[in-house]
């Protein structure tokens, strides 16, 4: 039993993290109907810049406690900065071509993003620095951690915030207009080319909020990191319902509890057959299934049929 | 839409030609009188194991300024050898591409590849090219059992190095009930089936055997499931950035057991990433102690002080471009077709290791040594199934 | 004879194209031969997937599932791999022929096809996108793990010896004598991939103007109006995904052929992307578009490089950069240049720019 609770414990500290990666995904794809493929990689971005500005505050004799949440705030600056400019130069122009043509792009810019990253940060696999004492906390036997606390916390605070954003301010009816009819949104006078910007802002901002996290759950950053991280919060978006922020939290916390519970189970459900080495192929089964009961995702809505 | 097709093909066809520049063809081309002969390295330079494959890199190189700061003459001229290095970014289709690259560059000899996976298909292009490969690192043991005369390797494949991983676990460190993690790649899985073969025959119970891969960095849930089966090692088959947060996360769910690696956990970024869950963890290395070997310490000085700290099997590379310039010096000639027998049959005292190929093109004997992470540095513990060095 | 110009034009190509080895063989070397047969099997699979997606309009992002199963059809049916697992049955392996098991790749790659589809009929855009590209993995993920309990698959570590495909008696793999012309193995590939590839534009093209092809447009423009014209959406989508699989199975049997060796790291999610690259890059939808995608994407990595240092050199004088991170960063560079280019492919099909000109296909009803 013990056990159970520990995977538990672990699936949803793992989902946290897909939940706040797969936010990001949601809010570009409600608003203009595109996959934003570079996102994983934003993420990194987010993780390094983290652990580059990190270590030079602490350089600097800066305060671990004061460092920690300043170099939160340079690296979400820097992602804000970055998600603006691929959405001016990868997507805008390409907001009314066909729909698979800015998927390209954002392939490119993930190879762009990876490689320059290569660049500045190396190729070596570099540690993340505890700055306080990670504390441990048994619960019934299972396990949890200062920092996982911390990530599931963060993950409902966020969500939380980001539907008052959306449905309780005027940035939030300005993106949902944008969202439904960008023409009418237009008309009634929307200014969409900020709404959307502001959109790729906040979706990059939180993925350095989740680049952050990642890299101080498991003490580590590396170039590569995002492009996994992203493929599975895309899926955890989809099998939400991509669009929906609830979604997108359900479906991060649904994907990392499968995939812990598949992990641990799979080899005493099929005798010894399979194991966990089949993890990924019963988190696909259980996205197949989903979807085929429900196209939409679980908490998507059924749209209209689109050219 | 035809016609189009056809101007599309012939456009197609003149970019094919004109996009690049004209590769070297010129067989050892003379300059001022020396004899200039290339050497072809390979490993992934882009990627997740980008880190690694430069050391590779860097290991290679090393042992080519030395041997032209040497002025080796051979044939009764002096050789000028000169590296030529190409990214198979861990890909089995570019390892071919590259593999023929290197024969077009007319290299004498190949370091490489760094993953089995790459090695065994570039093989057969050497092979059918007649041009000699050693790889520092690969470790299948398919790639020496095609039968190519070409094909060595200065490193313990998975079965010799599996082998005496499995016996010191059950033996040495009395290990009863053994747990298993592979990465599914080509190295994790070799290594692992053979560790599991060896332990269990030396009375050991292997009680799970879970897997990850070469991506991953949560590892709570298979380390979640290992713990329910309360085993007193677990052996993990793959690299050091799966290891280090490995040792981590089972430090943290608070299993208390010893930790076991192969060659790929020991780094020292396995020490960096795992920080504290380092200590006590174990790891083996196919070859001598760098420092009992004569010419190890003064190697890891220079190297590091010229590159940047060892990441792993930069003195294989070494080891491996001189053993290929010894036996261009005991046949007198660069010509692969001459120096191969003499390579297949060469005694050579590397910084690594004694080494001697066996028919297959495997290394001789194979001593392993174990090591183990105490005070936050890999220390030596012994080493096994060793030819004892010359100079001891 | 209005056709006369033409029909020259035609073997003009033809000339160009049979010469193409020799020349590339002398001016740059063998490596960039094998490079162009490479750009031929991307072609095939450009070709293959440009049914789904550029025909049907069916977003797959798991295609390389079917060239994996193509590579290890062959793969089983012509190693000694088979001895290890059925020493009893196959005391030497299987070596059957290549020309035996092509069909046989193609029939059970589209019959995989059809089991892709079956579940996928109801989801649109980006939840098929995510569906076919787990089925990918899962494909990959089951090469990877087959070694046990039996091992059919010999897992990561792949299946290597692979038989050289041989026409009648003569082996592609060692260099040939025809007609006193002395033809090396990377050569006659190039031949043989050339005729399949030959095969695999006119098959698209007899589709394309098909009754089949019309109501696989009619299906992207409009699945309701398609179906409500008496088009059987259902059937017809599944031979869209069993027709394009077969193209992915069969050459991924050639794959194997050539390269002597699979394992499951050739068929990672990133290939499938990359073919949907080719597609969507040259022009979806256009035969002639996906070849020139299939071409300058196989190519330009190759192309860079090359070219990485010296244009280092040229514009600094020195190596500043890397040239291995450069390379890859160019390649996506030109990936976003193209686009914003030629936003609907460098050659788009007549059809999808018609829809440009109307309206914005982009925006969300």
């Amino acid at each position: 039993m013990e056990i159970f609770f520990q995977q538990i414990i672990n699936g949803l500290v793992q989902g946290s993290v897909y939940a706040l990666v797969a936010l990001g995904y949601t809010m570009v794809y409600g608003i203009l109907g595109l996959i934003n493929f570079a996102h994983g990689e934003v993420v990194m971005v987010g993780a390094m810049l983290a652990l580059s500005s990190l270590t030079a505050l602490l350089g600097l004799g800066v305060p671990p406690l004061l460092a920690f949440p300043l170099s939160m705030a340079i690296a979400m600056a820097g992602c804000m900065a970055l998600g603006y400019s691929i959405e001016r130069v990868a997507y805008r122009p390409l907001r009314h071509a066909p729909r698979l043509a800015p998927l390209i792009t954002a392939i490119g810019i993930s190879i762009v993003l990876q490689n320059l990253a290569m660049m500045i940060w190396g190729r070596e696999y570099h540690s993340f620095p505890q700055l306080i004492a990670n504390e441990t906390h048994s619960i019934g036997g299972a396990i949890i951690s200062d920092i996982q606390i911390a990530i599931f916390v963060a993950a409902l605070f966020i969500m939380a915030g980001l539907l008052v954003v959306v449905h309780r301010t005027r940035l939030g009816r300005a993106m949902r207009a944008v969202s439904e009819n960008q023409h009418a949104a237009q008309l009634m006078g929307v200014d969409i080319n900020r709404v959307i910007s502001v959109t790729f802002m906040l979706g990059s901002g939180l993925a350095a909020v989740a680049g952050l996290m990642v890299s101080a759950n498991y003490g580590l950053a590396h170039y590569y990191m995002g492009f996994l991280l992203g493929l599975k919060a895309f899926t955890a978006a989809v099998l939400g319902g991509i669009g929906n922020l609830r979604g997108a939290m359900l479906g991060g916390l649904l994907l990392g509890l499968i995939e812990s519970l598949g992990a641990g189970y799979i080899g005493d459900l099929t005798g010894g057959f399979m194991g966990s080495n089949y993890q990924d192929v019963f988190a696909f089964f259980v996205l197949i299934a989903v979807l085929v009961f429900r196209p939409s995702g679980l908490l998507g809505e059924r749209i209209a049929e689109r050219a | 839409m035809s016609f189009r097709i056809a101007r599309l093909l012939l456009l197609a066809a003149a970019l094919a030609l004109a996009g690049c520049e004209k590769s070297v063809t010129t067989e050892h081309q003379e300059v001022s009188g020396e004899l200039v002969v290339r050497i072809g390295a390979s490993a992934p330079l882009t990627g997740p194991q980008a880190h690694i494959g430069k050391d590779n890199e860097s290991g290679t190189r090393m042992a080519i300024d030395d041997a032209n700061a040497k002025g080796i003459i051979i044939g009764g001229r002096k050789v000028r050898f000169e590296l030529v290095s190409e990214d198979d970014q861990a890909d089995p289709k570019t390892a071919t591409i590259v593999a023929q690259k290197l024969v077009d560059n007319k290299v004498s000899g190949v370091i490489g590849h760094l993953n089995s996976g790459t090695t065994i298909p570039a093989s057969r292009i050497y092979n059918d090219n007649g041009v000699a490969q050693i790889s520092p690192s690969a470790t299948a043991v398919a790639y020496t059992a095609q039968g190519y005369r070409t094909a060595f390797r200065v490193m313990a494949n998975d079965a010799q190095q599996g082998r005496v991983l499995g016996e010191y676990a059950a033996k040495n460190l009395g290990a009863k009930k053994i747990a298993v993690i592979d990465d599914q790649t080509g190295y994790g899985q070799g290594l692992a089936d053979e560790f599991i073969k060896s332990a269990q025959s030396n009375g050991a119970r292997i009680v799970a055997h879970e897997y990850t891969n070469d991506r991953a960095y949560d590892f709570t849930a298979v380390l979640t499931a290992v713990k329910g089966k309360q085993p007193d090692l677990l052996f993990y088959a793959g690299m050091d950035p799966q290891a280090g947060p490995m040792a981590k996360q089972l430090k943290a769910l608070g299993l208390k057991l010893k930790f076991m690696m192969g060659d790929g956990g020991y780094t020292p970024q396995f020490i960096k990433l795992a920080g504290d869950a380092a200590e006590g963890a174990y790891a083996s290395l196919p070859g001598v102690p760098l420092d009992k070997m004569p010419g190890g310490k003064e190697f890891e000085a220079r190297f590091v002080a010229k590159y940047q700290p060892i990441q792993l099997y930069a003195p294989y590379c070494y080891d491996a471009v001189n053993v290929m310039i010894a036996a261009m010096q005991k046949a007198d000639s660069v010509e692969p077709a001459k120096y191969l027998p003499a390579l297949a049959g060469i005694t050579h005292d590397g910084v690594t290791a004694r080494i001697q190929f066996d028919e297959k093109g495997d290394l001789k004997g194979g001593a392993i040594t174990m090591y183990q992470v105490k005070d936050g540095k890999w220390q030596p513990l012994e080493t096994l199934g060793a030819i004892a060095p010359a100079a001891h | 004879m209005p056709n006369a110009p033409k029909h020259l034009k035609y073997w003009l190509l033809l000339a160009a194209l049979l010469l193409l080895p020799f020349v590339t063989d002398g001016l740059l070397g063998r490596g960039w031969v094998r490079i162009v047969d490479f750009a031929m099997l991307y072609i095939m699979l450009a070709l293959g997937l440009n049914i789904v997606v550029g025909f049907a309009g069916l977003l797959d992002l798991g295609y390389i599932a079917f060239f994996a199963v193509g590579a290890y059809c062959y793969a089983l049916a012509g190693s000694p791999h088979l001895a290890i697992a059925f020493p009893m049955l196959f005391p030497e392996g299987v070596h059957l022929s290549l020309w035996l098991i092509l069909p046989f790749a193609a029939l059970l790659a589209g019959g995989l096809g059809v089991l892709l589809g079956a579940p996928t009929l109801r989801l649109r855009g980006d939840y098929l996108a995510i569906v076919t590209l787990g089925f990918g993995e899962i494909i990959r993920i089951f090469l990877n793990n087959l070694n046990a309990p039996v091992n059919l698959t010999n897992g990561p570590q792949g299946i290597s010896r692979i038989d050289p495909v041989s026409i009648a008696d003569m082996q592609l793999s060692t260099t040939q004598q025809i007609f006193g012309i002395e033809l090396p193995a990377v050569h006659m590939y190039f031949y043989l991939f050339l005729a399949f590839t030959a095969l695999a534009i006119f098959a698209s093209q007899r589709l394309e103007k098909s009754r089949t092809g019309r109501a696989w447009m009619a299906i992207r423009e409009d699945e309701i109006a398609a179906s409500a014209m008496g088009i059987n959406t259902r059937n017809l989508k599944l031979l869209a995904f069993a027709m394009g699989a077969m193209f992915g199975g069969a050459s991924g049997a050639l794959f194997a052929g050539f390269q002597g060796f699979v394992s499951p790291e050739s068929f990672s999610l990133m290939e499938s992307i990359m073919v949907l690259c080719m597609v969507v890059l040259g022009g979806m939808g256009n035969i002639a578009g996906v070849i020139l995608g299939g071409v300058l994407l196989a190519i330009l990595p190759e192309v860079l490089r090359h070219g990485a240092v010296p244009l280092q050199q040229a514009l600094f004088g020195k190596t500043i950069v890397d040239p291995e991170s450069l390379r890859m960063l160019l390649f996506g560079a030109a990936l976003i240049a193209m686009m914003l280019y030629r936003p609907a492919g460098l050659l788009p099909s007549r059809v999808r720019r018609r829809e440009l000109d109307t309206d914005e296909v982009a925006e969300k009803a």
